[in-house]
């Protein structure tokens, strides 16, 4: 039962971002209970020696203030928050979704969930699939998520960070697969009905593989037809197609009629509404 | 509940609390309480309204809707409302019959004024397409100035029970508490709609 | 002519609701008849109905929370066990358009329904008797929260009958919940009880936040009222604060579904990401809420039941009042993943590590209490002591999630459930069973049965942890929430360890239903004849139990902190006899709060099922009834101070005895 704790999700990570993840998870639960264990023990301890029944203990019904203990009572929390309010200030830095991961170029993937599956773009590839990601091992992947309808959430606890995908908006996320092996994706946000099946499996194949199956994928199998892939489907098997309408993800994105006009973005936000660049 | 044998809260010379004071000092306060927690309900709007400002979803934007004379001849009749509302609440609390039903009216009708200008905008934005199902922009508008509209009709339904009350009841202490707790409603209005024609009708015109 | 209302609304296709609702309307008809048959209605009418006394509000408040929670639990129970089964591929009992209500229902009904309701009802009970006052500052007004509450209640309830309920969540994210991706009436009637119910509250918060700051018992500065009236203060001061965003949001959500608005829609420009700031913009006061008078529960049973005061009742006081502050500012971690941005992300995760700073000052306060004192291991002390040592361990969760990175692993999953829950039922719900449990012989005049007190803590204590450790572990292992099947084997045994658990914490409410049950039988052994079983602190042992209906003959005068302590210590009597008692105004009872909810579950199901004719009649109902309580001739009743004399005596008299 235990070792599927650390042998598959968020303390099995197969990535750089997954990995700095679980160091941050470990490091902070180790400070925090050197707090937390010793004021369980204590309070009972505390609890057991104060008993009524005790004769030993001694009755102190006017000890109800003491400066010294008033000042190490508030310090002590702050200084546990303010260590782990670095930790948090940093980290979000290092680990916001849309900071690339390493110079050079990674690869481009076009996210959309539907009701209820993943579809996936390779724009630069031209091709697509549903409920499948290949990807080559050892490589950043930059992803740009939309939704087609409800909001849901990209994630591949194996890789690392989720981020939510929402209709018209334009979020972004970095991730990489270290080496070769298959990786449980899911949607981690309630869509409807068929939201439990938004499964879909993250192949990493070493780089030779990954040009081999984009060329296998050219070479056969029917072209994406997206209008039919917007009717609701629960537990849709996976399929690759061999060709997608250039430009689709954009046209995705312009769900909400209406022009150019939009609000801005903040500066460094991973989202951006369907108006903005890349 | 003991009515205390002083009005407000006299200050003993140890300093303590000395006690609950009048039903009037308690009613009041706590009407100001809803109050406040009713200017946090149009600042909700008020935020929503800000973010969805610009999404006019290709139709018509501030600028080209909003006509600033009407807003001015709005603000006219609700500031008119308003001070004719802070004569009737002195004619009341000196319980001056000839005084408090004038007042009353000319509150009234300004309120009705205010009221009948708002609706005819709304329905001449409607008549050109823009109602509030066009955009999120219009959508925010629409629910802002009308929670307003909303809160002024609920208020002029107020003010003719409260000028039923006086008529059947008198001046007695409940009327007057509840003629006051109205006023302050009033005055609130008047409060909010100084910041909405700024934020929504000033700033949406480009000025 | 009934809108959208048709015979397709009552589930007869779908067994397992159709069983249900069929059996809770026999119930509900056969406690009706019964009533009907002993002739309890004009007793029910005269003294529960139509009071607008505190105290029987309060209880009221209790009693549909503690109703609620045998509903919201059975949810809990259904979702734990579809869980522990639909493993591996297989589906099993609850198609998802089922469980999805399921858990919608059972987060929405235990927040508004069980903790809240709880919580005001406690505050509504114990706080004038603690400040040595009559009633709350507008009584009439406290029977219409109580009633508007019960209509959400109500109308939530009817959704198993008539219609669905929504399938989106407890929070109704949009789009989800939009007029497109959600056409039924589930959502409308989430939204309606909501409203109604919503009102209620709102009420009840200026109501409380009025009587704790303008009426008091003379002397009784603010440093010298108990913490749980500090507690209680803060708690609704968030309300008055944080219920109308809710209020404004709800309203947004149903002009959209309404009449065609575009707020939140994925067309003509709306932005659904506005409604999860402001929804959450209230959410996050919202466990604030919930938690603080229970904070308060727990300052109050651990110094009388240590013997002892508070230790550092200013730090308390402050720590209180950072924590309604601070309530306001960190709303954003309930979304990091949404992509705000790294600066954006951080302050908030920053922000939200601040407020467990006053947190944890509160828990060594608490230690420091038991520190030196004689410590009883009542049943209240045992729910205290038990909240010190889970709390802190879903409040490190906590910290943890406040890290963005940490939380963009966990955010949605188990994890996530198990650490609110590790919040609530040791915060929120051991906090209101210790009060329950405190303050039941000073309601009703005998104490609980303490030995199946005892046994219904060690199966909830025990239960919980059985329930929610696996969660942990499964949230690790990438499990999200709401998923109605799973399909991965490694999950499997977590899954029914966790099941177990809900079946242990039921076997705990089995033994808290029993504990009623067998108190009231043995109501004469268990008596609590001198008011003051617990050697308390606060001004509500001076009185009798159950209290005289006007609470105290004469106002009494506070000198300090602690007020019945110091009399008791300074060997005053404390029902001494006054030389003179003055005649008191006593507000008289008023059916207005039950009428009002009458036509306020009329307008609100009229509006659920486009029913336009009856919504009308709701509302003109309503708006009679306000016009009938506006003409009434009397408000209050006067008792004249022989009368109170009088009845002093006698009680006097039935505690010596």
């Amino acid at each position: 039962m235990l070792s599927g704790l650390t042998s598959s999700g968020v303390l099995n990570p197969q990535g750089p971002v997954a990995q700095s993840e679980r160091l941050i998870l470990i490091d902070s639960t180790a400070i925090m209970l050197a707090v937390v264990v010793p004021v369980i023990l204590a309070t009972l301890a505390v609890a057991w020696w104060f008993r009524a029944g005790n004769a030993k203990a001694t009755y102190r019904p006017d000890w109800a203030y003491s400066g010294r203990l008033e000042v190490i009572v508030w310090a002590i929390p702050a200084l546990v928050v303010l260590f782990l309010g670095g930790v948090g200030w940093v980290s979000s830095h290092d680990l916001d979704p849309a900071k690339p991961l390493a110079e050079g170029k990674p690869l481009e993937v076009q996210v959309v969930s539907l009701d209820w599956k993943w579809l996936f773009i390779y724009p630069d590839q031209g091709i697509a699939a549903v409920n499948r990601l290949v990807v080559p091992a050892g490589r950043p992947v930059h992803f740009q998520l939309t939704s087609a309808t409800v909001m849901n959430s990209f994630f591949v606890p194996e890789l690392g960070s989720q981020i939510y995908t929402m209709a018209g908006m334009r979020t972004q996320l970095n991730l990489q697969a270290d080496r070769p092996g298959t990786y449980r994706g899911i949607s981690a946000q309630f869509s409807g009905d068929g939201f439990s099946d938004m499964r879909f499996d993250v192949e990493a194949v070493a780089e030779a593989d990954f040009g081999k199956w984009v060329d296998e994928a050219k070479a056969q199998g029917p072209v994406l037809d997206y209008a039919a892939l917007t009717q609701n489907s629960k537990a849709v098997q996976p399929a690759v197609y061999r060709g997608v309408e250039p430009g689709l993800f954009e046209k995705i994105l312009d769900i909400k009629t209406g022009g150019a006009e939009g609000q801005q973005s903040a500066p460094n936000a991973t989202v951006s509404p369907r108006g903005g660049g890349s | 509940m003991t009515d205390m044998t002083y009005e407000g809260e006299a200050v003993p010379s140890r300093g303590d609390y000395p006690g609950p004071p009048s039903k009037r000092i308690i009613v009041s306060y706590g009407f100001w309480i809803f109050l406040l927690s009713d200017f946090i309900m149009f600042s909700a709007f008020f935020a929503t309204y800000a973010v969805l400002a610009g999404e006019t979803a290709g139709g018509p934007s501030g600028k080209q809707l909003f006509d600033l004379t009407t807003v001015a001849a709005e603000t006219a009749a609700l500031l008119a409302s308003s001070f004719a509302c802070g004569m009737a609440a002195l004619a009341v609390m000196t319980a001056q019959a000839w005084k408090t039903y004038a007042a009353s009216a000319t509150t009234f009708l300004f309120g009705v004024v205010f009221l009948g200008l708002e609706i005819g905008e709304f329905a001449r934005m409607v008549g050109e397409g823009a109602g509030p199902d066009r955009s999120a922009f219009l959508s925010a508008f629409f629910s802002l100035v009308g929670l307003h509209g909303l809160h002024v009709t609920a208020g002029l339904l107020w003010l003719i029970v409260m000028v039923g009350q006086i008529a059947t009841r008198g001046y007695i202490p409940t009327t007057i508490r509840r003629f006051l707790c109205f006023a302050l409603f009033w005055h609130a209005l008047d409060i909010i709609w100084v910041a909405l024609f700024t934020v929504v009708y000033l700033i949406g015109s480009g000025l | 002519m009934l809108g959208k209302l048709d015979w397709s609304a009552i589930p007869f296709d779908e067994p397992i609701p159709l069983i249900v609702s069929g059996v809770l309307v026999l119930v509900i008809l056969a406690v009706l008849g019964w009533v009907t048959v002993k002739g309890y209605w004009p007793y029910l009418w005269r003294d529960w109905i139509t009071s607008v006394d505190h105290k029987r509000i309060g209880v009221m408040y209790c009693a549909l929370a503690l109703l609620m929670l045998i509903r919201g639990f059975s949810d809990a129970i259904m979702m734990r066990s579809q869980q522990s089964i639909a493993t591996d591929g297989a589906m099993g009992y609850l198609p998802p358009e089922h469980y999805d209500q399921i858990f919608s229902a059972h987060g929405t009904i235990m927040i508004f329904f069980v903790a809240m309701t709880f919580m005001v009802g406690l505050m509504n009970f114990v706080v004038p008797l603690q400040l040595g006052i009559r009633d709350v500052a507008f009584p009439t007004l406290n029977s219409v929260s109580l009633w508007l509450t019960a209509s959400g209640v109500l109308l939530t309830n009817m959704s198993l009958v008539v219609g669905e309920f929504a399938r989106t969540g407890w929070l109704a994210y949009p789009p989800l919940s939009e007029l497109k991706f959600s056409p039924g009436v589930g959502v409308d009637y989430y939204l309606w009880s909501l409203q109604i119910s919503g009102v209620g509250t709102l009420l009840a918060g200026v109501n409380m936040v009025t009587t704790i700051l303008k009426m008091r018992a003379p002397g009784m500065n603010l440093m010298r009222m108990p913490v749980f009236c500090w507690t209680a203060l803060a708690s609704s001061l968030l309300i008055v604060a944080a219920f109308p965003v809710l209020t404004a949001t709800l309203a947004m959500l149903l002009l959209d579904r309404y009449l065609g608005f575009h707020f939140f829609t994925n067309e003509a420009g709306g932005n659904p990401m506005m409604y999860i700031n402001l929804i959450w913009v209230w959410g996050h006061p919202e466990v604030y809420i919930l938690v603080l008078p229970a904070f308060g529960v727990y300052s109050e049973v651990i110094a009388t039941f240590s013997g002892k005061a508070l230790f550092g009742y200013r730090s308390m006081v402050t720590a209180t009042m950072a924590i309604c502050i601070l309530s306001f500012l960190v709303w954003l971690h309930h979304f990091f993943t949404m992509g705000a941005g790294a600066d954006v992300n951080a302050v908030f995760g920053v922000a939200t590590m601040i407020i467990a700073v006053p947190t944890g000052v509160k828990v060594f306060n608490w230690l420091f209490t038991l520190y030196g004192g004689r410590v009883r291991f009542t049943v209240p002390v045992l729910w205290a002591i038990a909240f010190m040592v889970t709390f802190v361990i879903g409040g490190m969760t906590g910290v943890l999630l406040a890290v963005p990175p940490a939380d963009f692993q966990l955010h949605n999953s188990v994890f996530l459930i198990a650490h609110f829950h590790n919040m609530v039922i040791p915060g929120v719900l051991f906090g209101a069973f210790a009060g329950y449990t405190y303050w039941f012989p000073k309601a009703f005049g005998f104490s609980l049965d303490e030995r199946l007190g005892k046994i219904a803590f060690w199966c909830w204590f025990v239960g919980f942890y059985v329930t929610f450790m696996p969660l942990y572990a499964l949230g690790l292992m990438g499990m999200t929430r709401r998923l109605q099947h799973t399909d991965n084997a490694q999950w499997d045994p977590w899954l029914h360890v966790s099941g177990i658990g809900a079946v242990l914490i039921m076997i705990g409410i089995g033994f808290q239903v029993a504990q009623l049950v067998v108190s009231i039988r043995n109501r004469a052994r268990l008596r609590d004849a001198t008011g003051d079983p617990w050697a308390g602190r606060t001004l509500e042992w001076s009185t009798l139990s159950p209290p005289p209906f006007y609470n105290y003959a004469v106002m009494p005068n506070v000198e300090g902190l602690d007020a019945f302590w110091r009399e008791k210590r300074q060997g005053l009597d404390p029902r001494r006899q006054p030389p003179e008692y003055e005649a008191i105004e006593i507000p008289r009872n008023s059916p207005t709060g039950f009428v009002t909810a009458f036509f306020a579950v009329v307008t609100g199901f009229a509006l659920i099922w486009h029913i336009w004719w009856m919504v009308i009649l709701g509302l003109v109902g309503a708006f009679a009834t306000f016009m009938v309580f506006a003409w009434r001739k009397r408000d209050e009743d006067e008792l004249p101070a022989d009368e109170i004399a009088r009845m002093e005596r006698e009680h006097a008299g039935s505690v010596a005895a």
